[in-house]
């Protein structure tokens, strides 16, 4: 012992490690792939240097399927079904990207009632999506009970794809040329009573005991802040470039369908962190309530599907009574209908922000290359400067601000 | 009325002004579908960024997409999509490459090209010069090849499982239980081309494989003996008539699983 205090005596300079002390080494370590906060097959690997972490590299693609691969062995129709399953949580938002972008190239029209009947589905797909997203974002940050009131919401939203589509989740109801087929009147005075009712009690109820709560607004206000210039270089969209006060809705300054014709505001954040981002989100829900109203309203009786027989097909009562019907039916669904050549980019604004579609058509029954633009991709990448900085327990926290789901990012 | 699809309000002479900011790195104007498509010279892209961004406003790059088209003498199109908040407008600036040509980054313009040029390199084998991080980013650990390309069988040439020896996932050359099956719906008087099971058989050899033909025989070959038909005495009658009425032989086991698994000449 003696010889090691005689050591211990000749250094002093804290700049210079003693022998005593032990040089702190970074931490490396692996967030996920399986990890209940990661939303999904994400995998970090963040160096820590004690519990801030100073790098962070995002791995993704384990959940790759090659999506954009196999569109391109299918009939356009034929490969609308896996846009479901891009971004599972909100399927109607990257659906609406695909039919518009085909119609865009065959500049078909679409019925009034269809157009209405697409917003209305549309951003009954926004609030499922942010029920979910807001609720996952509370319990990574330690709330549980709001997550199981939002799951209820979620569940109704649910129920009510089923009896638009017959499929809870992946609906394929938007068509080129409309929807699949027309809503009974019973289900739109349910979703109307819904709204009215029992949606907005759930929510504002859930909402609350999180919005002021103290340990909620500890673990979010001023974390990840995003400058208005770093949100545009990074490529964000959506709630984030939102979030960070920019006031850009591509449903207000590119209006598709009938998004000219309702009236809603569009949120946007004061101190551009997660906070911000989560209370965008909580407003936008309010605002989807209200264009759903105005749905229900103005939505027009009539066609809900064009009358463009080489695009969309026949009714089956008609397929009985009319040998041309049966014919185009025939042909819809073998060979399916051409696209003229061309490429158009297609965005819409998904619940998670910009979701385009870049369709290049050569002429075939096929797409040539179709091109899916995820919202997660920029927004993930984001990671290592967001975090930088940042205590380990943010990542969660910055995880669910961000809104990420690994079947449209790693498609 | 037209289409729904997102509308863009056209800003008067902006091709004119954008043409004028590119100059002469401008090769080809595509003004298709109202959508802007501007074809630059590959090495002047970080340039030509540049000045879309600070003189013409274009803030954002939203995506960078790949396109194969395996005719061209530089087969693969990098299409940029960028997008201006504040005078809410998008245009498209593409340019060509092929395997070996590099396109300089433009990761210190947008950094969120960083994972977007990853992504066309992974899928299309585009080098993109000045990225510091161009690993792979959809596709697995040690994966070879470019999916995207359109030489890239869509079954990929491997498959894994979990090996129950090896205790681990293993790769292996892929087989297919049924062959890859590809339809092709082409209207026959629009220019398709069937050739249906056996029907290549009628058409003339292919050039460099001839088959043989059978020499000439010297004599005519006749059968005027029982000899010369090479056939045998005559089995048992009566036999013959029962086994007409015995059951079928069953089939030869070589005939098993024909029309199965093909697995050679994929991998």
């Amino acid at each position: 012992m003696s010889d090691y205090l005689e050591k211990l005596d000749h250094h002093t300079d804290a700049a210079d490690p003693t022998y005593g002390d032990t040089e702190i080494q970074n931490y490396t370590i692996n967030f996920g792939p399986q990890h209940p906060a990661a939303h999904g097959v994400l995998r970090l690997v963040m160096e820590l240097e004690g519990e801030i972490v100073e790098r962070c590299d995002p791995h993704v693609g384990l959940l790759h399927r090659g999506t954009e691969k196999l569109i391109e062995y299918k009939t356009y129709l034929q490969a609308l079904p896996y846009f479901d399953r891009l971004d599972y949580c909100s399927p109607l938002g990257m659906e609406h990207s695909y039919v518009l972008a085909i119609e865009k190239l065959l500049n078909l029209e679409v019925p009034l009632r269809a157009q209405y009947l697409r917003v209305f589905f549309a951003e009954l797909t926004r609030i499922c999506n942010h029920m979910l997203n807001l609720g996952s974002h509370v319990m990574d940050v330690g709330a549980m009970t709001p997550n199981l009131w939002l799951f209820e919401i979620r569940e109704d939203c649910l129920n009510f794809f089923e009896r638009a589509s017959g499929a809870r989740m992946h609906s394929a109801y938007f068509r080129p040329g409309g929807v699949h087929q027309d809503v009974p009147l019973k289900l739109l005075t349910d979703i109307a009573d819904w709204l009215d009712g029992r949606l907005p009690r759930l929510f504002e109820d859930a909402i609350s005991l999180v919005a002021d709560n103290r340990i909620f607004k500890q673990r979010n206000v001023d974390i990840a802040i995003v400058s208005k210039e770093d949100a545009l270089k990074w490529g964000f969209s959506g709630p984030m470039l939102r979030g960070s006060g920019i006031a850009w809705d591509i449903r207000k300054a590119q209006p598709y369908d009938v998004y000219d014709r309702v009236d809603f505001d569009v949120p946007v954040g004061t101190q551009y962190d997660c906070y911000d981002r989560f209370m965008v989100r909580v407003e936008e829900v309010r605002q989807s309530v209200r264009i759903m109203k105005q749905c229900l309203n103005d939505m027009p009786e009539g066609a809900i599907a064009s009358f463009d027989r080489k695009v969309s097909p026949p009714k089956r009562g008609e397929m009985k009574r009319s040998m041309e019907a049966l014919i185009h039916h025939f042909k819809l669904y073998t060979e399916g209908f051409h696209v003229p050549a061309g490429e158009v980019y297609v965005a819409t604004e998904s619940p998670k922000g910009e979701f385009g579609v870049y369709l290049v058509a050569d002429g075939s029954n096929k797409p040539y290359r179709c091109k899916i633009r995820p919202t997660a991709f920029s927004h993930l990448q984001a990671m290592d400067f967001m975090m930088k900085g940042h205590m380990l327990a943010d990542v969660t926290a910055v995880l669910g601000s961000m809104d990420i789901v690994f079947g449209e990012c790693d498609r | 009325m037209g289409h729904s699809a997102p509308k863009i309000a056209t800003i008067e002479g902006i091709t004119q002004e954008i043409e004028a900011i590119l100059g002469s790195m401008l090769v080809e104007t595509v003004d298709h579908a109202d959508e802007l498509s501007f074809t630059v010279l590959r090495d002047a892209l970080p340039q030509a960024m540049t000045l879309l961004r600070d003189r013409a406003q274009y803030q954002q790059l939203m995506e960078i997409a790949g396109v194969d088209y395996p005719d061209r003498p530089e087969r693969f199109e990098v299409a940029y999509h960028l997008l201006s908040v504040t005078r809410n407008h998008r245009i498209r600036v593409k340019v060509s490459t092929d395997e070996d040509l590099p396109v300089p980054t433009v990761t210190h313009i947008w950094p969120v090209a960083g994972w977007l040029e990853r992504e066309v390199f992974d899928m299309y084998g585009v080098v993109f010069e000045g990225n510091t991080d161009l690993r792979r980013i959809l596709t697995d650990y040690g994966f070879k090849g470019h999916p995207q390309r359109k030489d890239f069988p869509l079954t990929g040439y491997v498959e894994l499982r979990y090996s129950e020896e090896d205790k681990r996932v293993v790769y292996e050359p892929v087989k297919l239980a049924q062959d890859f099956r590809s339809f092709d719906f082409m209207s026959p008087w629009e220019g398709a081309e069937y050739i249906l099971p056996g029907d290549e058989k009628a058409k003339g050899e292919a050039p460099g494989a001839p088959t043989p033909s059978a020499p000439a025989a010297s004599t005519p070959k006749t059968t005027e003996k029982k000899a010369d038909t090479g056939a045998g005495e005559a089995a048992n009658k009566a036999s013959q008539v029962k086994s007409a009425d015995a059951p079928a032989k069953p089939a030869s086991a070589t005939d098993e699983g024909k029309g199965a698994a093909k697995p050679e000449d994929k991998a």
